[in-house]
């Protein structure tokens, strides 16, 4: 039976490399069939932030990998209302389709899954 | 149980892998099972035989080379990971291996519980 | 969920989002985040508010470690490495507020 994986952002983009390297963990999973999803609060919603230019700091730019996420099954974005709002964000902002929770709604929903995993 | 573990910083620079490790015996003392260590992110550093820490202090690295030895516990460092950091096959201590991200969400499918250890 | 917690108050605003996002379950602080369950630290109140929704537990070697096992607010119980192999085991997930 597939297991429940939930992928928590928590961390801005670019000043460390956990977003990248997340982001690798979440399309291998792709490939086992279990129930993939990912959520971004505090820093992390800057991870979904539309327009990214990292040529000047000479990084991959990863903003086309989370668009190609859909095209393997894995099209569950959570964003957690008050951490996007509070970096002056809205959904038009960002670079995939999103569904945006409450922290009540997005605790809810961690507390059903099986594995989660942080970066 | 069986328990994975999941290591995303390197040694000494953070707590994180002297926590792991300290969980990884309480549970073995407990009777429980750790049928995985996966190491991420700079945790890839974990797996370096080069490391050398003065003698009053403790060797994070030959730890968890006893530690698989004693108790048989899967040491896997992430290929991609290792690669961008130089941690390859002629750097590794005993009992570390290097593999795929896969051998992470098949540790999160087959273990009961998955503890992940980070900055 | 246990959710497990590493980061000082003074450090990120982990302890906020878990205040904010947590549902239930049981909290341990462990590595720097023990600071926050002591006496007299201006985020212990946040603590107090946590322990409201949920048993939190703090890493007894870890407060050792940093000089703080006598100044722990109360409330909060002071847990092992054995009862934190305990705890992970007791719930059916856990999460590591990284």
């Amino acid at each position: 039976m597939a297991k429940k994986f939930m992928f928590v952002n928590r961390k801005a983009p670019y000043g460390s490399i956990y977003a990248l390297e997340a982001l690798e963990v979440v399309l291998i999973t792709a490939a086992f069939e279990q129930e993939v999803s990912l959520a971004f609060l505090d820093d992390g919603v800057y991870q979904l932030k539309k327009g990214m230019m990292p040529k000047g700091i000479e990084m991959k730019n990863f903003g086309p990998s989370y668009r190609a996420l859909p095209d393997y099954d894995i099209d569950k974005f959570y964003v957690e209302r008050e951490s996007m709002e509070a970096r002056g964000l809205t959904p038009e902002d960002l670079l995939v389709e999103v569904e945006v929770l409450s922290a009540q709604e997005l605790g809810q929903l961690m507390e059903a899954q099986d594995v989660i995993l942080s970066f | 149980m069986n328990f994975a573990v999941l290591v995303n910083e390197g040694p000494y620079q953070h707590e994180a892998a002297d926590s792991a490790y300290l969980f990884c015996r309480a549970a073995i003392e407990a009777g429980h099972r750790i049928s995985r260590v996966f190491f991420y992110h700079d945790g890839v550093n974990n797996a370096n035989r080069l490391s050398e820490p003065p003698q009053d202090d403790r060797n994070i690295v030959a730890r968890w080379s006893k530690l698989a030895e004693a108790h048989g516990v899967d040491l896997v460092v992430c290929v991609a990971a290792g690669l961008r950091r130089g941690i390859k096959d002629e750097l590794l201590p005993p009992g570390f291996r290097i593999s795929g991200l896969g051998q992470l969400i098949e540790a999160g499918i087959e273990a009961d519980r998955l503890v992940t250890f980070g900055d | 969920m246990l959710h497990i917690i590493n980061k000082s108050p003074f450090d990120r605003p982990t302890l906020d989002t878990v205040l904010r996002v947590a549902q239930g379950g049981a909290a341990l602080l462990i590595e720097d985040a023990v600071v926050a369950a002591t006496r007299g630290c201006i985020a212990a109140n946040k603590v107090v508010e946590l322990a409201k929704k949920m048993p939190v537990y703090v890493l007894g070697p870890d407060l050792e470690a940093r000089g703080l096992a006598d100044r722990v607010i109360e409330g909060v119980q002071v847990v092992g490495y054995d009862g934190f192999v305990n705890l992970v085991a007791e719930h059916r997930n856990c999460q590591s507020w990284l």
